[in-house]
């Protein structure tokens, strides 16, 4: 108490000897601080995700090719992505992928987390190596899928053909309904421990009494995991799942390496499509449109997860 | 009877499970290792055993690191995400303290403002952007990417350190500030280096994502010289269709060790900045 005194004593006193500097006293104020402080990566995020974001909205109104002048052309860009049937594949494709691969995760990253929820000999190592599919750079893992999943060499068919399983195996990535479960495949096996990690922390903080009183009313393993740590872990289960699907819906490095959107444009992705048409096509504007399009698909997407939960 | 019951409920409950996860995740990687580590003439071999390796050999290292530009590629890429990241924590770390800490008008709304902008993906921005790269002529420059880089991550780093910024208590702020302290110094001294696990997090995972980055990358840089880990090995030790998946193995290996090493050293801080969001959120 009496230091608090001292302290603000000191203060006091050096008030008076301060005050001929107008311009620190001014800065000192919170707002001016603060404004201060957030000027300069406002400025920053406005100059390069600001602008480019409006920018691609003003592209996708115009007919523009890499290098040449954009002409105005309205909702033409859309009008013909509307009629372009790869386009409408392309949002089926990413709706399929998005949907099944996110159920996939976080079915098997509950059940990871249940596993790993139980108390044993070198938990933080088996952590570790869990985790590794989600650190590793996505495009070397991809690169080495695309080689588990070669149709003569890989790992898969030549398993199968050692084990007797199959005279030869799938081509996995060569016809559009393999190489859609292939993708999927992928992209669960990469996504499914930051579930499982995630999930695991939820579950650590669901308190141990809870428990124990299910148990004393009588619930078994299974009414102790529905009724208990279920709706304890549904917080954390929605906000992983929202934001798995938000990275999973906008995914690119996966497709575009493993399958080009091939074969026959059976397994674009909005995202490669988008890439391809302005990339590829070399046309800015309708890349554009197809990138903006994903905007009310991934909303869709957003709105069908809230609704789902709520009749849950 | 009970403790055969146990040990039946360790097996499948947890051992057999675990066994099973492992093996999903770690498999890839046992291939990726065995493919680097055999000779062609054995990789190629249909009846030889796909995942075990009868002779040794380094030739698809030796080959990779003489033929190719591996070595530039790791050193571009670490200057990369070593440059993105400190850029992303200054800014970011300049984003969430006012946000976190200060009274001012239209913080709130610019609190929600940051969280929406941390959703905006890539994959809205690339066309834009690769237009705007190109007329500030940076095209080919690892500057390029440098500036690209933390437009991803700021939004992730100011929202992670807003968590972290906000369990320090106001008390001790407002202590050292009636001890004389300006607001900087407040902050210099003492509030941030309370908030360095939260700094290290923001940072582990900020190095990591840059070093992944796929798109940008693509998008801007064409020549091998500046090229990134990811973005080399997918450009050219792919030639054609003729694929050296035993230089692949050997450069997709060797570019994830880094990741690896870093992330096994601070795998808690990691994990922290994984679940952040979701356990408080």
């Amino acid at each position: 108490m009496s230091k608090i005194l001292e302290a603000s004593r000191a203060g006091a006193l050096a008030a008076p000897a301060r005050r001929p500097f107008r311009l620190a006293a001014f800065m000192e104020r919170e707002s001016v601080f603060s404004w201060l402080m957030l000027t300069p990566p406002l400025l920053f995020l406005l100059a390069f995700l600001g602008y480019p974001f409006i920018y691609g909205v003003y592209l996708s109104f115009f007919h523009k090719e890499v290098a040449r002048a954009a002409s105005f052309v309205g909702f033409d860009n859309f009008v013909r992505l509307y009629n372009d049937p790869i386009f409408w594949q392309a949002v089926r494709n990413t709706i399929i992928f998005t949907g099944v691969a996110t159920v996939l995760k976080a079915s098997g990253g509950l059940g990871m987390a249940l596993v790993m929820n139980q108390s044993f000999k070198m938990k933080s190592f088996a952590r570790a190596m869990l985790l590794l599919p989600f650190i590793v750079p996505t495009v070397l893992s991809t690169v080495a899928w695309q080689w588990i999943l070669d149709p003569g060499m890989g790992l898969f068919n030549r398993l199968l053909m050692v084990s007797g399983l199959a005279e030869r195996g799938p081509s996995w990535l060569g016809t559009p309904t393999m190489a859609m479960i292939s993708i999927i495949m992928v992209n669960t096996w990469r996504g499914l421990p930051f579930f499982g990690i995630s999930i695991l922390a939820g579950l650590q903080t669901i308190p141990v009494d809870l428990h124990e009183s299910a148990t004393i009313d009588g619930a078994g393993t299974w009414g102790r995991f529905r009724y208990v740590t279920l709706p304890s872990l549904l917080p954390v289960i929605l906000i992983v799942t929202t934001f798995s699907i938000v990275i999973t819906f906008f995914d690119f490095q996966l497709v575009y390496v493993l399958t080009g959107g091939g074969p026959a444009n059976s397994t674009h992705l909005m995202a490669t499509y988008a890439y391809s048409l302005s990339m590829g096509a070399g046309q800015m504007g309708l890349g554009s449109a197809v990138a903006l399009s994903m905007v009310p698909v991934l909303g869709l997407l957003l709105v069908a997860l809230t609704f789902f939960v709520r009749k849950d | 009877m009970v403790g055969e019951l146990t040990w039946r409920k360790r097996l499948f409950g947890l051992w057999l499970p675990l066994a099973g996860f492992l093996v999903v995740a770690l498999f890839p990687f046992t291939w990726m290792a065995a493919t680097s580590l055999k000779t062609n003439a054995e990789l190629y071999d249909p009846k030889a055993m796909p995942l075990t390796i009868k002779h040794p050999s380094l030739v698809h290292y030796i080959d990779l690191l003489r033929e190719t530009n591996f070595l530039v590629w790791v050193a571009n890429t670490m200057l990369v995400a070593a440059i993105a990241t400190g850029i992303s924590l200054l800014l970011g770390a300049m984003l969430a303290y006012p946000l976190a800490r200060m009274r001012f008008r239209g913080g709130a709304l610019l609190a929600i403002a940051v969280a929406v902008t941390y959703l905006i993906p890539q994959t809205l921005l690339f066309v834009p952007m690769a237009d705007l790269i190109g007329r500030m002529k940076l095209g080919n420059t690892l500057t390029a990417v440098m500036l690209t880089y933390p437009t991803l991550l700021v939004p992730f780093i100011a929202w992670l350190l807003m968590g972290y910024f906000k369990t320090v208590p106001k008390e001790l702020e407002e202590q050292a500030m009636i001890d004389g302290a300006s607001r900087w110094r407040a902050m210099t001294r003492i509030i941030l280096p309370l908030c360095m696990p939260g700094f290290l997090s923001a940072g582990i995972f900020a190095f990591t994502l840059s070093q992944n980055e796929f798109l940008y990358a693509l998008l801007f840089l064409s020549k091998s010289s500046v090229r990134t880990v990811p973005i080399g090995v997918v450009g050219e030790l792919i030639r054609g269709d003729a694929f050296y998946w035993g230089q692949l193995m050997a450069g997709a290996l060797l570019g994830s060790i880094p990741v690896a090493l870093i992330y096994s050293f601070f795998v808690k801080y990691y994990v922290a900045g994984l679940t952040a969001g979701a356990v408080k959120g």
